[in-house]
């Protein structure tokens, strides 16, 4: 029996230190051991569409975003009508299939847009229209209050442009306003 | 000197293209300046979940985990067990989504392991190793009492059907090659499948796609009569979790002192996992000779077996490699070079729009592929050691003249500990 106990024993250690030492491998590979959330990067994203249907919320966890300090503040936003559109508010003027961007007048001749959270799905048709014919301030974020921080997100892997990747989780948004006044500045 | 002249020209050109070109895309449109005192509202950006909850997490999968160990072993209380497994399935269920999840940290370790660009959080590190070393010590606590995907199908048991032994260990070699498809589709940053195909996540979620409720809710009817479908023929953890417990240092008894070898626990356990006494005719002469020779005959088997395993799973690795989405990517193109002009195909256009070379694409690819190859050579020869191994179990029979508990199989639920008419 105590040779049993022995070999036992043995192979015991050898496991635990293969477990260890796997785990202190790892993460001296990796070095940082900081915590990662997912962000789109609003640069690389080219607005295909799938954020609205492969998150595994079925209320997608991908929401538009608006950088304002890049908005011109048209009258004729290219995110909110659709192309060749009347200057008229009327749901069949509008891109966004939920009617989730509020227009509001501030002054001759400009227009303030706002996204409501609630009902945009993430679906980024208003997106390519700001990008193909504004500034492009309207673009796509995970939102984290919804994101379950899926171990590998789903939306990453189906994204045709690679275009979301692990950050770190204490600078967890990429909006665009912010880097291009950093570039500028 | 002159000659540079045209390039130092063509640089400037250049420069000047390309900036112009990014301020046409950034800034068509001037910010306006307002006259009416109008506040320009910044965007909202909502906290992820804080740090500090994470390390709680890992802290009540310790608290957990010793308490599974104590009720198991120290206070032998299948209550307490189910109780705590109840919480867990609440906790790391319900509330925590599914996700931190121990299983799924195998693929996280794969990946930091072999991707120097992706780094592991502690949290799953941790949620890694620490159901394996209590494994090592105290048995499969974790599948008992912590594991939510566990306690679901726990609950749901209704009226087990014992399944012929060797349809079981069949069955049960199942996982062994889902761990190393796993860690090899992982490893090489193509999918992580066990997080795309954990059945009970959407449940845990109430939300998900069609494919994920559909089998969640297959594998709990299934339940109901095969007992713990997932961790019996899916669980890769499962597998790794077996091993050490086949080595604990201590283990869950079904008696608190003598087997009178009454047979209750045997029928109690809804897993097979009791072994009965080693009859006498194993051990007869004649017997013990023949299996010895089938011993012999599996030790020989192992390296034919690995090397054999390894000879296919190279050989598999152009099929194997189309996991990977770039590999898919180049071959689609490649096959079917009139996608293309396809508008329909997002990611082709995607690709093409991107400003990528296909040549930067196919070689791109080629270096996946030959990871694939190394890969597949790996995968193919672990899934023929471990067969050889399972092969060669199957001929030793140990002296056991009590009813015991199979330390592999054995979740260490406490269900025969209940059933056993022995008194201390």
């Amino acid at each position: 029996m105590s040779r049993r106990k022995f070999i036992n024993d043995g192979v015991r250690l050898t496991l635990g230190l293969t477990v260890v030492g796997t785990g202190v491998f790892s993460l001296k590979r990796s070095a940082s051991g900081k915590d990662y959330v997912w962000q789109i990067d609003p640069v690389k994203c080219t607005q295909c569409g799938r954020c609205a249907t492969e998150c595994v919320k079925s209320d997608s966890a991908v929401k538009c975003v608006h950088a304002y300090d890049l908005c011109g503040y048209c009258d004729l936003c290219g995110g909110y009508f659709k192309p060749g559109a009347k200057l008229q508010t009327g749901a069949e003027n509008q891109l966004c299939p939920t009617a989730a961007i509020q227009r509001r007048f501030i002054e001759e001749p400009y227009f303030e847009y706002i996204i409501d959270e609630e009902l945009c799905i993430g679906c980024a048709k208003c997106v390519k229209g700001c990008s193909a014919f504004g500034n492009g301030s309207l673009h796509l974020q995970i939102r984290h209050d919804l994101c379950l921080n899926c171990n590998q997100c789903a939306i990453a892997t189906s994204c045709p442009s690679d275009a979301i990747s692990r950050v770190p989780a204490d600078k967890p948004y990429i909006i665009k306003g912010d880097f291009t006044s950093e570039e500028e500045g | 000197m002159l000659k540079r002249i045209p390039t130092i020209a063509y640089l400037v050109l250049l420069l000047f293209l390309l900036t112009g070109d990014f301020l046409e895309a950034q800034q068509r449109f001037p910010k306006p300046e307002f006259d009416t005192g109008y506040v320009q509202p910044s965007p909202t950006t909502p906290e992820p979940r804080a740090m500090a909850l994470e390390y709680f997490d890992v802290f009540v999968l310790l608290a957990v985990l010793s308490l599974a160990s104590w009720l198991a072993i120290k206070k032998r209380s299948r209550r307490g067990l189910l109780w705590l497994s109840i919480f867990s399935l609440i906790y790391f269920g319900f509330y925590r989504d599914g996700c931190i999840c121990s299983i799924g940290a195998i693929q996280n370790v794969a990946l930091s392991i072999f991707d120097p660009a992706y780094a592991i959080s502690i949290t799953a590190l941790l949620f890694f190793i620490l159901p394996l070393l209590f494994a090592l010590f105290f048995g499969r606590v974790f599948c008992a009492s912590a594991c939510p995907l566990g306690a679901i199908q726990d609950l749901i048991v209704i009226n087990p059907i014992s399944i012929p032994s060797w349809v079981r260990k069949t069955l049960g070699f199942i996982p062994v090659i889902y761990l190393g498809l796993s860690v090899l589709l992982a490893a090489t940053g193509s999918d992580f499948i066990i997080c795309r195909y954990d059945p009970f996540v959407g449940i845990f979620r109430m939300d998900g796609p069609f494919l994920m409720i559909f089998l969640g809710i297959t594998f709990l009817l299934l339940g109901m009569f095969y007992a713990r479908p997932y961790c019996r023929v899916f669980c890769p953890y499962g597998v790794l979790l077996s091993w050490m417990s086949k080595f604990s240092r201590r283990h869950m008894t079904i008696t608190p002192s003598e087997c009178i070898k009454c047979k209750l626990c045997k029928d109690s356990c809804p897993f097979d996992a009791i072994e009965v006494p080693i009859k006498q005719e194993y051990r007869a002469p004649e017997v013990s000779r023949k299996n010895l020779k089938r011993f012999i005959l599996y030790i020989g088997l192992i390296p034919v077996l690995t090397i054999l395993g390894g000879w296919i799973g190279s050989k598999s690795h152009i099929f194997l490699s189309r996991a990977h989405p770039d590999v898919y990517l180049a071959e689609l193109m490649i096959s079917q070079p009139e996608l293309r002009e396809d508008e329909e195909n997002l990611d082709i256009q995607a690709f093409l729009e991107s400003g990528d070379t296909f040549e930067q694409l196919v070689e791109e690819a080629s270096l996946i592929r030959k990871k694939f190859r190394k890969g597949g050579l790996a995968l193919g020869g672990f899934i023929g050691l471990a067969l050889g191994i399972t092969l060669m179990n199957q001929v030793v029979f140990r002296r056991r003249e009590d009813y015991e508990p199979h330390k592999g199989d054995c979740f260490s639920c406490g269900r025969c500990m209940d059933y056993c008419p022995v008194e201390k």
